[in-house]
């Protein structure tokens, strides 16, 4: 199995999320960045089914120069190797864009398999794994909480995720997997295997290198615009009542007052 | 009048809340016309709550293919009547197929999308509250035919009746719209509780709860209520509670008028899902927890005394 996860460098999920003032783009300068959470759980379901049916992984990102960072913790993870899209003229793309200069880098590796998250938690679009089953012309089977591969057969088939249960789902390879999480357990990277990611393959592509046309790429190209951006208010705590026997019953009138109930 | 596009969301044919919402909000930008996809004979019970909330037209998009495959059928659908009758917008609801749909739609027609808008006014500025609703952007697409994903509960639904024209979508779906094959759906929960997303009322648990068997005293207070159930990730990460349950950062974002939080701390990761709520409510024991600090109303107390009583005087109230 020829198999590609994509990853995504955040803001960490537990900072003060900002825009950039002059441009209002994510601003990934002034916090701590990290992979997205829920890639850890692409980059897992990968290595599983690496571990299951044999074959490589390769890991894609789309990001600014630290964004290798990233790229070394799934490397460390168990990944064998990895192709880096950055670019000055990249920033500021949208998910359209991105998901555009992805699926013209992977359809390059040729994979059996596309696995992705569910969402990055900066931008929390929950679109990627659709767009890229879309740019590459593959199926797509996103919000799967359960993935069995039978290369054999040359299938896949998912339990993809629904408001009160599931649907299973089937396709023939290749084809675009979105994992949620919970799906597995990521694993943490061993000393070893952080040791051993420094020395595995690492390719680096300009836009220009990976064919994409400097026009269409970036803030400039993007399908949409700021028109202004302001930090919401802070919500105001409101009465703040310890229990005395009645709290149930505070609360209740407290709705009551509100016409809630 | 230009023609506003807004994808029918519906269970089996029955129209969720959330279209109600949609074709009032698509009154405000142009002239609404729904387009209802669904398998074979699925529409009739989707006819009149349509024409009920004002659509001046329906496309009909009836077939199994649309049903039995993931996502690609609808977005060809989508696209091939934004060819065909150049609207203004395209207005799909926030939910984890539509955004799904949405998405390919854009990239079909090579347009922008906006997702998770709270407003869209006249002019086609949405806005959206990012980061958890701690930045507000108004954004405004500049290529194509704006798609824009709306988030549920972000216009009150009011009926217009009207007598929308019936217009049947010729469905030929390609082949490699296809690829995705539904083979089930199977049921987990037991429902007649609102869609998270959806509901008015949504009464969540948390780690506070201590065991799976516990989130009876939720479900409880949440049925008589007729709420929805959500859980904090502490509490779908012991596996307390199903994911789909969740509420937070990852996880679904709610907005209810009213959000009851029992044995949740409200840290950054379960704020992020539920803070424009229009009221909050909140029961934990520790004084401490950062909930108290954003809730309108918070209760220092032993859920297990607390919410078992808020049920009960919840249900006398009712008589």
């Amino acid at each position: 199995m020829n198999i590609v996860v994509t990853v995504k460098q955040v803001p960490d999920t537990w900072a003060e999320k900002k825009l950039d003032a002059a441009d209002k783009t994510v601003d990934r300068v002034s916090v701590d960045n990290v992979m997205n959470e829920m890639d850890e759980y692409g980059v897992e379901e990968a290595l599983k089914i690496k571990e299951a049916h044999g074959g490589e992984v390769t890991v894609v990102t789309m990001g600014p120069a630290k964004a290798v960072e990233t790229i070394r913790k799934a490397l460390s993870m168990g990944a064998d190797k990895a192709v880096h899209l950055t670019d000055d003229a990249l920033h500021g793309s949208d998910a359209l864009q991105t998901s555009a200069a992805l699926a013209k880098v992977i359809a390059t590796l040729s994979p059996d398999l596309v696995i992705t998250a569910t969402e990055a938690s900066d931008a929390r679009g929950g679109v990627m794994g659709a767009l890229l089953a879309e740019r590459l012309g593959l199926p797509q089977l996103t919000q799967a909480r359960k993935v069995t591969v039978d290369p054999g057969a040359g299938k896949v088939s998912i339990e993809r995720l629904a408001d009160n249960g599931y649907a299973l789902v089937e396709a023939s390879l290749p084809a675009v997997v979105g994992v949620v999480e919970k799906i597995n357990q990521p694993r943490y990277p061993s000393f070893k295997g952080i040791m051993a990611a420094k020395k595995k393959p690492l390719t680096t592509l300009s836009a220009g290198d990976a064919g994409l046309d400097a026009g269409s790429v970036g803030l400039a190209g993007a399908g949409s615009t700021v028109v202004d951006a302001q930090l919401a208010p802070p919500r105001q705590s409101g009465t703040i009542v310890k229990d005395e026997g009645d709290g149930g019953v505070k609360i209740a009138e407290f709705l009551a007052a509100q016409k809630l109930i | 009048m230009a023609e506003v596009l807004v994808l029918v969301e519906h269970a089996d044919g029955e129209p969720k809340k959330v279209t109600g919402e949609l074709l009032t909000l698509a009154r405000s930008l142009g002239e609404p016309s729904a387009v209802f996809t669904g398998g074979a004979n699925t529409y009739a019970k989707a006819k009149a709550y349509l024409a009920e909330y004002g659509a001046a037209k329906v496309y009909v998009a009836e077939s199994d293919d649309v049903a039995q495959y993931v996502a690609a059928p609808v977005a060809e659908v989508l696209a091939k009547l934004v060819g065909e009758a150049s609207p203004v917008a395209v207005l799909v609801a926030a939910t984890a197929d539509s955004r799904e749909i949405a998405a390919r739609t854009a990239a079909k027609t090579e347009s922008g999308l906006i997702w998770d808008a709270t407003a869209v006014s006249p002019e086609l500025v949405a806005t959206q509250g990012v980061f958890g609703g701690s930045t507000i952007v108004n954004s405004k697409v500049t290529k194509g035919t704006p798609v824009i994903v709306v988030r549920p509960n972000s216009t009150a639904p009011v009926a217009a009746p009207s007598s929308p024209a019936e217009v049947t979508v010729d469905v030929a779906i390609s082949d490699v719209a296809k690829g995705a094959k539904i083979l089930d759906r199977v049921a987990e929960a037991k429902s007649g509780r609102p869609d998270l997303t959806e509901a008015q009322v949504v009464v969540s648990g948390g780690r506070g709860l201590g065991a799976a068997e516990h989130f009876a005293l939720v479900e409880k207070l949440a049925d008589t209520l007729g709420a929805a159930v959500g859980a904090s990730r502490a509490a779908t990460d012991a596996g307390w509670y199903p994911h789909q349950n969740q509420v937070g950062q990852t996880g679904k974002t709610v907005s209810p008028q009213l959000y009851i939080a029992v044995g949740i701390s409200g840290a950054i990761q379960h704020r992020a899902g539920m803070q424009t709520s229009k009221t909050i409510v909140a029961v934990n024991k520790d004084p401490e927890a950062p909930i108290f600090e954003f809730a309108d109303y918070g209760l220092v107390g032993d859920l297990f005394n607390v919410v078992p009583q808020l049920t009960d005087e919840v249900e006398k109230r009712k008589g």
